[in-house]
């Protein structure tokens, strides 16, 4: 049976408070941190426990981390990215709603080891709740004196604030989120300059997810070689994957890193409702490359599914069964990256625009074969073209089911209709 | 009428404001606590913003006008935003938003005549494993089903 880190206690609603949390050994690393270990070292052990971030990039936290200036000629900033808006992901709500101060802990000692004394949670507007319950979880860590001046006779001082966001999936991004965060348009912005150099208010700037976070106060408590140890060391850790769709049991499920993604769905989602077959999944939210059914006997972890050409991502898994029609599928997520589109870069607001039209087109068996052409030309002109990464979400799932799923859009050129008669 | 926040609303702006080393930072949760305040966001109540945060009105309307939350006209009392993304199209979402549209004789986007009810199609609400998802103003009503709707509608006062 595997052991609980980050969903620890979490069905039970006392071990939102504070008082729970510490009976339970909370905040003890935060103390180890502050008492034992320098902002280096904090880093150091970070970057050695391999922890990749869980927002969708995969990218080593330590090494982001590292990133950051060691003078703090400018003030420096934390950000915690709870702007959970890619679809098929709903891991991070858990957490802050049931394990909000272990969230808390995480921002703590990654501010510190960023030397940042101003930490501030970007939730996404519709998380009204959960806003609320990180506000009254901040409050009880500043009444303990785990927040504010002098925490713990160490000298350091932390302030964190939440910062409700009203409705934007490229707020996620971590450069659409700065700008947010400043007050304008979630427009991003190109890189290089890196946040760590210069981010929110062009100082140095850390964005990390919520789930990431949450992972770091138990590697500073155990060390990176236990992390190291949960699924493959290049990809380690407990990870929360979120199971959707076309699922008997949809959850949020903590496994070590690496499951199979064949277990995941059989064994622990159930299997797919009324016994029917499977057809497709798509295992890291709805920007990775789509897998058919037989490409699931494979490891969920960052370089397994790489390895296949798909992506972890956010581990949103979403199962799709045998009567589900793919060009609708497509449709409907190729919609969701036109209006979610910022605007700023001609081939993602002009591309997603025409490829919605052009499959609403065939899905509606309106559709000519060139129109099929067409859409793969889109996808390539709008794949690595743009400033943010939006632009490679929409054309991914575009290129990935024409290369996997071709026969059934010619079926619905040369029938002139949808033949499953989809209705997404 | 003259735009203005109550006392406890300019309290509460105060508090917003010094979260943040520029006043600029301070706009969304401004324009979510005008939203509180004065049920969508007019022109006038822009125009107030701009006043309080020393900004241009143009940028007020530029950052208000991007973002989905932000109503720049009324809605009904009870605003119903149903999910229609990938998890909870699989779930029949698209079944609950058109008995919506059926019982309430109004499309994406509209308010009741009685002013009671508005509908919109939102997207990816974040909560995929309860699918379908409604929320209605600030609350998520989750795993609903159409008789479950119904119910939801008939207590909303």
């Amino acid at each position: 049976m595997f052991e609980k880190v980050l969903t620890k206690d979490i069905q039970i609603p006392a071990s939102r408070e504070i008082s729970y949390y510490l009976r339970a050994g909370g905040y003890k690393a935060f103390e180890k941190v502050l008492k034992k270990m320098t902002p280096d070292q904090v880093i150091e052990e970070v970057r050695q426990s391999n922890l990749r971030g869980r927002g969708g990039a995969g990218f080593s936290a330590g090494m982001k981390w590292g990133f950051v200036p060691k003078t703090n000629d400018k003030p420096h900033y934390l950000l915690c990215n709870a702007d959970e808006s890619e679809p098929g992901t709903f891991k991070d709500r858990l957490l802050m709603t049931g394990n909000p101060h272990l969230v808390l802990e995480g921002n703590m000692i990654a501010a510190y080891a960023i030397r940042s004394s101003v930490a501030y949670i970007y939730i996404r507007g519709e998380f009204v709740e959960e806003a609320e319950i990180l506000e009254q979880a901040i409050a009880q860590a500043y009444e303990k004196g785990f927040l504010g001046k002098n925490i713990l006779g160490s000298g350091y001082q932390l302030d964190m604030y939440v910062h409700r966001g009203a409705g934007a999936y490229i707020c996620g991004e971590e450069t659409g989120l700065i700008e947010s965060l400043e007050g304008k348009r979630g427009w991003p912005r190109i890189k290089p300059p890196f946040p760590a150099v210069a981010g929110v208010w062009q100082c140095p700037t850390i964005v990390n997810n919520v789930e990431t976070l949450a992972c770091v106060p138990a590697i500073i408590e155990r060390g990176a070689g236990w992390f190291k140890s949960i699924g493959p060391e290049k990809s380690p850790g407990p990870k929360l994957y979120c199971l959707s769709g076309h699922i008997n049991n949809p959850g949020v499920y903590e496994l070590p890193s690496g499951v199979n993604l064949k277990e995941l769905i059989y064994q622990y989602g159930g299997g797919i409702p009324n016994n029917k077959k499977l057809k497709a999944v798509i295992p890291g939210g709805s920007s990775v490359p789509v897998l058919t059914a037989d490409e699931i006997d494979v490891a969920m972890d960052f370089d397994s599914l790489a390895k296949i050409g798909s992506m972890l991502g956010s581990a949103g898994v979403i199962v799709l069964d045998e009567d589900t029609c793919m060009v609708d599928a497509l449709l409907n997520i190729t919609h969701f990256y036109r209006h979610e589109s910022c605007g700023q870069c001609t081939p993602c607001r002009e591309g997603t625009n025409w490829a919605e039209r052009i499959l609403r087109k065939i899905e509606h068996g309106k559709g000519e074969m060139k129109d099929i052409n067409l859409l793969e030309e889109l996808a390539r002109h709008i794949n690595f073209r743009t400033i943010c990464p939006l632009g490679d979400a929409a054309a991914m799932p575009i290129e990935s089911f024409l290369k996997k799923f071709r026969p059934e859009f010619e079926a619905h050129v040369q029938q002139g209709k949808c033949p499953l008669n989809s209705n997404l | 009428m003259e735009v203005k926040f109550s006392k406890s609303a300019q309290a509460e702006f105060q508090k917003i404001v010094e979260k943040y080393p520029q006043k600029r930072a301070a706009l969304l949760p401004a324009l979510h606590l005008a939203q509180r305040e004065f049920g969508w966001i007019s022109r006038e109540v822009m125009r107030y913003l701009s006043e309080l945060l020393d900004m241009p009105v143009t940028e007020v309307l530029d950052t208000t006008t991007f973002y989905t939350m932000f109503k720049t006209k009324s809605s009904g009392i009870y605003h119903i935003q149903v999910c229609s993304t990938l998890s909870c199209a699989l779930r029949s979402s698209r079944q609950v938003y058109e008995h919506l549209v059926d019982k309430l004789k109004i499309k994406d986007g509209e308010v009741t005549p009685d002013g009671k009810f508005s509908l919109l199609k939102v997207e990816c609400l974040g909560s995929c494993g309860t699918a379908p998802v409604v929320q209605i103003n600030d609350d998520y009503y989750e795993d609903v089903s159409i008789e479950k709707l119904d119910q939801i509608l008939a207590d909303l006062k």
